[in-house]
């Protein structure tokens, strides 16, 4: 019937009443490297989860659909069952203890042990470790991989190219793995790195290894893969042979969907010729979102967007200039130079921020929507406050009438300006923080995903507030976004970042291969792979 | 065996009773540990009345305990707010203090003006304290509450040693022979025994209302509550809710720390001066050693959490820990004759609520 | 000079490492030269004496901090389970048994054995629902369970337990046990089993272990580098000059050897633990240890069960613990039913850390050494005191001010490193060519 390693039939999956997969259709052979390509969101987290067994899976109502090892249907109930069956995953994070060696990490709860004396009454946990052997099997699997390196050596102060391969190591030394994920591999790897690991997953494949390479990286995946699968929006859009495509082709039907918000072009839009924020070599150290040589021309009145695949550095961007991670260069606001690291700085110059961990950093979840609105311009601005003395206290009646008004025109559905924050939905949180961004009275507003976790009815309704923003009060937008459609319907520009830089700026309408090569960092000129 | 079992039933019982406990709403909005006690208190009062007690002393006595530790678990509110834990170096503040008595009391002073004048002496030392503690505190974010029990553990200590060598002359604070200053020093030689206690006091159905020290204390309250109403208390408190927040939003957490933490120290310094003068003498060396942690419990039982507190947790919490105490002692001599079983229960209520309100902390861990 | 520098650059790192053991012995030099009535026979003797006592129960700190649950001030709570079964034992004894002193003793280990591990089982799980604040939590049940044990001891027994009230262990109202219990012939009961003069078990403990060094050199356990060298010929010298001098001592008489004599039996019995210990981290429930120690979370995402695993070290600490503190007590005679082990926790822990421990890694050998620093610094201070002084007192308030500080100070070292490894900063400038 089938030589297929693994299986995935008509595997759908909701997210309470989200549907995020839908029909999804997958093989991999034995020995073959499968790549599986999506931008932000198209589900490819949640296959690789659902594959893995994650506990998150099952609480959340399971799947729909079946998959299938080596013929024979199987449904993992947690990752450790699935690791029993013979499939690893290497993470992106890596987790290694620094304070272990080589072994002990690629060893850890799976160990080797000789019976004594002592373990024969009270249990396996007492005998005794067989050190010899470990390092024997350490040094096999390190052997796999060409890695020169000691097997005892501690893995703290190791390069990250070796700390990748020792997780890789950990993966192959587990008995019977048939299947291995790579979610991610070379993002953090030099070129020669890079090299290093395609070599070893090609000879890990060449050993009868099923491989499912994720990445965006389109030359990578012509390099070396046999078959590329690309999700979008949840759905299979198509698999094919690699041989048979080209980083185009790829990058057109990653990105290319019909655009549900429309773009109106409004005739109010007042872009200036003048720049009012110019960001030259913006390197910012946002774990995971790192910023490595960013520059920008921003106009006064436009609002421009900026773009990309996750963990490319697009949200590092404002995060950087508004002080909120350590950043470095220049930053010109106004023809005057902006203090980075200086979140006060920038506030009191007239930049606001609505970021995109809501929570995290936009929102006091214990406090009231009134404080939370006022705080920042009280604390910065010094309004909503009675000045008696030397003493300055809070001036209750103001901020009662300001947040009331906010509520009004935002239309935030709560029970008073005195509910915790922590206690309003996703889409009237979003519009607290939008308030308090509002009250400050900024001249350039700065948006990290502002529609994110929002349903459809409460997206329109802030875009379309950024808009009339714009349009009305000729405010600036810098808006950052993983969602190239919502960029693409109200933004003059679209900046791609890609590895930390700039990689292109796109009108809107561009199309949507342009797009996607540019996210992917390929190189529209050099055209790889085979058809044309 | 019987030891056993006592163990077993006794933790078993509680931790599944907290369970259960917790899902009851009322119980949420209330707090258990603050359910716990208000049971416990009118458990104990109901079985004074039924022993024909003498009420009226009971309810002073309450009423002065009350007053006496208002400052000191009031102390606690900047500490929490600002988001360092309970304030468990509560025993700098009050050597701050310890040491003003002295001071002043060597100097001659009696009656009122030692009083003002220790006051303003402490609130100096105090702050300046509160100063270079809360530097340290800021180089030890996450382990402030294990930091401060050292800190504390260890000034008391420290202090002894200025105790035994200080070169303090008077009479009323020397030993008989040798140098040195005595454990307990009584206040009644200075004229300051319970001085505010009796100021404006008044009785009303044979209870003694302590005016002076009742007003001093709620007017230490109103003044807290005021600060953290200025710019400056938002900001700490946003800092200790969210530093995240805070610091995107321009806030210099780490000065606001150190602003919460003097005010947590003088408060400390103050709450001592009114503790002592209401109980007619102040105890060097080893005193301050646990007096955090009465006022730590004393937060907790009135509805505070390790990362939340506010004026009406001090309140209550005072209020029912020490009337619960105070009550307890007569009652449970009267039953059961020398077993001390009030400074038993004391210790065990105490350290349980601490201990329930540290398994509430949330994060922590690798 | 500049060499100099240099080599004291070097150095740097593994002076601040153990800065706490340097001022300790600094401390008691400095008590040597400042003090002159202490004569070093008497010296040796206290010393030796409070090693025997304390060895134990600092060993029982070991465990706990591997497993990264830093330092268990915990053990408090195993002490009393230990004294828990002696009045338990000295009760049944004087009332209906009538044991020798070895038998109570045995009964005494047995019985602490199931209390210790119950109640180290519940605080292990405290310990759990208090990740992250482990050490406070520590602190404060051990205050809670002093407030259950007096509610047993001073309440329970008589009204809820039946005691005969002419008991000389109860009080005379028949309520409560009295403030001291005395051990009869459990005093000394361990000691006795057998006794070696000092210089020869000084003798033959030099003797094992040269043995023990250079059977591991030969072995080549460790890579032969410099370092290593340099320390295994200062072992070696250290064993050397040790046995020589023993034999020199015996020879001629000298005034050493009024020093107490050591009891064979309890050092066997601190032997053991060590090497229990030692044995244990080469099980794979010591790697599992270590594991847990390292990181939780990785541990737990590898399939470790770190609850389990945390709670085994508790139990295992606690149980130690009550043994520690038995032998303790079999030393001192008379048990402080009250106040016996109120002290034991806090100056445990400072003796673990005197010997170059910290919060996140301990050995079995710095326990043993800071045991024998803190008890030096203990048996000096009050002669310090006397001398710089003129006041004995001053000296025991320094001692407990040098107990607080040592802790304070390791716990603030140990976050403010955590703290500074943690802080998110840009990378040096020349971030972008790789390798190219």
């Amino acid at each position: 019937m089938s030589d297929n390693l693994l299986s995935i039939k008509n595997i759908s999956k909701e997210f309470y009443g989200n549907r995020v997969l839908k029909d999804i259709n997958m093989e991999i052979k034995k020995g073959e490297i499968h790549a599986l390509i999506g931008e932000n969101g198209a589900g490819k987290s949640t296959l690789m989860n659902i594959l893995f067994g994650m506990p998150m899976i099952h609480e959340t109502g399971g799947y729909q659909g079946s998959i299938e090892l080596e013929g024979k249907e199987v449904l993992f109930a947690s990752p450790h069952e699935a690791m029993a069956h013979g499939i690893g995953m290497v993470h992106q994070e890596f987790m290694l203890i620094p304070g272990f060696t080589i072994t002990e990490n690629i060893k850890i709860n799976r160990e080797l042990t000789n019976p004594n004396l002592v373990s024969k009454i009270f249990g396996r946990q007492y005998e005794g470790l067989d050190m010899k052997k470990m390092n024997s099997d350490a040094r096999k699997a390190l052997d796999i991989m060409s890695m020169g390196i000691e097997e005892y050596t501690q893995v703290a102060g190791l390069p990250v190219g070796h700390m990748q391969f020792i997780e890789i190591a950990r993966e192959i030394d587990k008995t019977g793995i048939k299947l291995l994920v790579f979610d991610e591999p070379t993002a953090v790897l030099t070129e020669s790195e890079t090299q290093n690991l395609l070599a070893a997953i090609e000879k890990l494949a060449a050993q009868g290894i099923g491989i499912i390479f994720i990445s965006h990286r389109l030359e990578e995946i012509m390099q070396v893969s046999h078959r590329v699968t690309i999700l979008r929006d949840g759905e299979h859009v198509v698999t094919k042979d690699t041989k048979d495509t080209n980083v185009y082709e790829i990058a057109e039907l990653m990105v290319g969907r019909k655009v549900s918000l429309d773009r109106t072009n409004s005739t109010s839009r007042r872009i200036s010729d003048e720049t009012v924020l110019s960001i030259k070599n913006l390197e910012v150290k946002m774990p995971g979102e790192e910023v490595k040589g960013f520059n920008l021309e921003v106009k006064k009145g436009e609002i421009i967007g900026i773009g990309g695949l996750a963990g490319q550095g697009k949200i590092g961007v404002a995060n950087g200039i508004m002080g909120i991670f350590p950043a470095r260069g220049q930053v010109i606001f106004e023809s005057s130079p902006l203090e980075l690291n200086n979140p006060r700085g920038a506030i009191a110059a007239g930049l606001s921020f609505l970021s995109e961990d809501r929570k995290g950093v936009g929102l006091l979840l214990d406090e009231s929507i009134e404080l939370n609105t006022v705080f920042t311009s009280m604390q910065i601005h010094k309004e909503f406050l009675h000045n008696i003395g030397f003493v300055r206290v809070m001036d209750s009646r103001k901020i009662r009438n300001h947040t009331n008004k906010m509520i009004k025109d935002l239309d935030i559905r709560c029970t008073s300006s005195l509910q915790h924050a922590g206690s309003l939905s996703g889409g009237n949180q979003q519009k607290v923080c939008m308030a308090r961004a509002l009250t400050q009275k900024p001249k350039l507003l700065l948006v990290s995903e502002p529609t994110r976790g929002i349903d459809i009815g409460a997206k329109k309704l802030i875009l379309d507030l950024l808009k009339k923003l714009n349009e009305e009060q000729g405010m600036t937008i810098v808006m950052t976004s993983s969602e190239l459609a919502e960029l693409r319907s109200i933004c003059d520009r679209i900046v791609i970042v890609c590895d930390g830089k700039v990689e292109g700026i796109l009108s809107p309408d561009a199309s949507n291969a342009e797009f996607g090569l540019m996210m992917s960092g390929t190189r529209a000129d050099s055209q790889l792979g085979g058809a044309e | 065996m019987s030891k056993n079992n006592d163990i077993q039933s006794n933790n078993d019982i509680q931790s599944n009773t907290i369970k259960k406990g917790l899902e009851i709403p009322i119980v949420k909005s209330i707090g258990l540990p603050t359910l716990i006690i208000a049971a416990f208190f009118i458990l104990v009062m109901t079985t004074a009345a039924i022993l024909k007690q003498s009420l009226p002393i009971l309810i002073s006595d309450i009423l002065r305990r009350f007053g006496m530790n208002g400052v000191l678990v009031l102390a606690m509110v900047p500490a929490i707010k600002s988001g360092t834990g309970p304030n468990f170096a509560l025993p700098l503040g009050i050597i701050c203090g310890l040491l003003a008595w002295t001071i002043g009391i060597e100097m001659g002073f009696i009656g009122i003006t030692l009083i003002l004048l220790t006051v303003v002496m402490a609130t100096v030392f105090a702050a300046v304290t509160g100063y270079f503690y809360g530097k340290l505190l800021n180089a030890v974010k996450g382990a402030e509450m294990t930091i401060a029990t050292y800190t504390g553990f260890s000034t008391v200590a420290l202090m002894s040693l200025v105790w035994l060598m200080a070169p303090f002359k008077s009479k009323q604070m020397g030993w008989m022979m040798g140098e040195g200053l005595r454990e307990t020093i009584k206040l009644d030689g200075v004229e300051a025994g319970q001085i505010i206690n009796n100021f404006l006091s008044f009785e009303i159905f044979e209870v003694k209302i302590p005016t002076g020290l009742l007003l001093t204390f709620f007017a230490f309250c109103f003044l807290v509550w005021i600060f953290f109403r200025t710019k400056t208390g938002i900001a700490i408190i946003a800092g200790g809710s969210n530093p995240e927040f805070a610091a995107a939003s321009g806030i210099d957490i780490d000065k606001n720390r150190l602003i919460a933490n003097i005010l947590s120290t003088v408060l400390g310094a103050i709450g001592i001066i009114l503790y002592s003068q209401s109980y007619g003498f102040f105890q060097l060396y080893s005193g301050p050693l646990m007096m955090a942690f009465p006022a730590v419990a004393g937060v907790l039982i009135g509805g505070a959490t390790a990362s939340k507190a506010n004026i009406s947790h001090v309140i209550i919490g005072t209020f029912l820990f020490q009337g619960l105490l105070t009550a307890s002692m007569p009652v449970a001599n009267q039953l059961f004759e020398g077993t001390d079983l009030s400074e038993i229960m004391r210790v065990v209520l105490q350290n349980g609520i601490i201990l329930y309100a540290l398994t509430q902390v949330k994060g922590g861990g690798k | 000079m500049k060499k100099a520098k240099y080599i004291l650059s070097k150095q740097m790192p593994y002076l601040a490492d153990n800065i706490v053991p340097i001022i300790f012995i600094a401390f008691t030099l400095l008590g040597f030269v400042l003090t002159t009535n202490v004569p070093f026979n008497f010296f040796l003797s206290e010393l030796s004496s409070r090693f025997y006592r304390n060895a134990f129960i600092v060993l029982s700190l070991v465990i706990p901090v591997i497993a990264g649950l830093g330092l268990n001030f915990g053990i408090v709570i195993g002490a009393m389970s230990g004294q828990l079964a002696i009045i338990i034992v000295r009760y049944l004894s004087i009332e209906y048994l009538h044991l020798s002193g070895f038998w109570e003793l045995v009964f005494c280990l047995v019985l602490s054995l199931p209390i210790a591990a119950f109640i180290g089982f519940l605080t292990g799980k405290l310990y759990n629902k208090t990740r992250g604040q482990e050490m406070i939590a520590s602190l404060i049940v051990g205050f809670f369970a002093n407030g259950v044990y007096q509610f047993i001891l001073l309440f329970a027994t008589g009204i809820i337990i039946p005691v005969r009230s002419s008991h000389p262990m109860i009080k005379p109202d028949g309520v409560g046990v009295r403030m001291t219990v005395d051990m009869g012939e459990l005093h000394y009961s361990l000691q006795n089993i057998l006794k070696v003069p000092f210089l020869w078990a000084v003798l033959l403990v030099s003797v094992l272990l040269l043995a023990l060094v250079i059977s591991r050199h030969l072995m080549g356990k460790k890579g032969h580098n410099k370092d290593n060298r340099v320390i295994f010929f200062t072992k070696v010298g250290l064993s050397a000059v040790l046995i020589i001098y023993s034999v020199f001592a015996i020879v001629t008489k000298s005034k050493i050897t009024s020093v107490k004599d050591v009891p064979a039996a309890t050092i066997i019995i601190i032997g053991l633990l060590c090497l229990f210990t030692e044995l244990i981290m080469k099980t794979k429930l010591g790697q599992d240890f270590r594991s847990v120690g390292q990181s939780q979370h990785i541990a737990e995402s590898n399939g470790i069960n770190v609850d389990k695993t945390r709670i085994i070290a508790v139990i295992m600490s606690t149980v130690l613990a009550a043994w520690g503190q038995i032998i303790y007590l079999q030393d001192m005679g008379t048990l402080n039913v009250y106040g016996a082990h109120t002290q034991i926790g806090m100056f445990s822990v400072a003796a673990l850390l005197v010997g170059g421990a910290s919060v996140h890694k301990a050995t079995v050998s710095q326990a043993l050494i800071g045991t024998i620093l803190f008890n030096s610094m203990f048996i000096m201070s009050p002669e310090i005191g006397k001398a710089a002084f003129g006041n004995a007192l001053l000296g025991e308030y320094f001692r407990t001010f040098m107990v607080y500080g040592i802790i304070g100070m390791a716990l603030g070292i140990y976050v403010w490193n955590a703290n500074r490894k943690a802080r998110i900063t840009l990378d040096p400038v020349e971030v972008h060519t790789q390798d190219n």
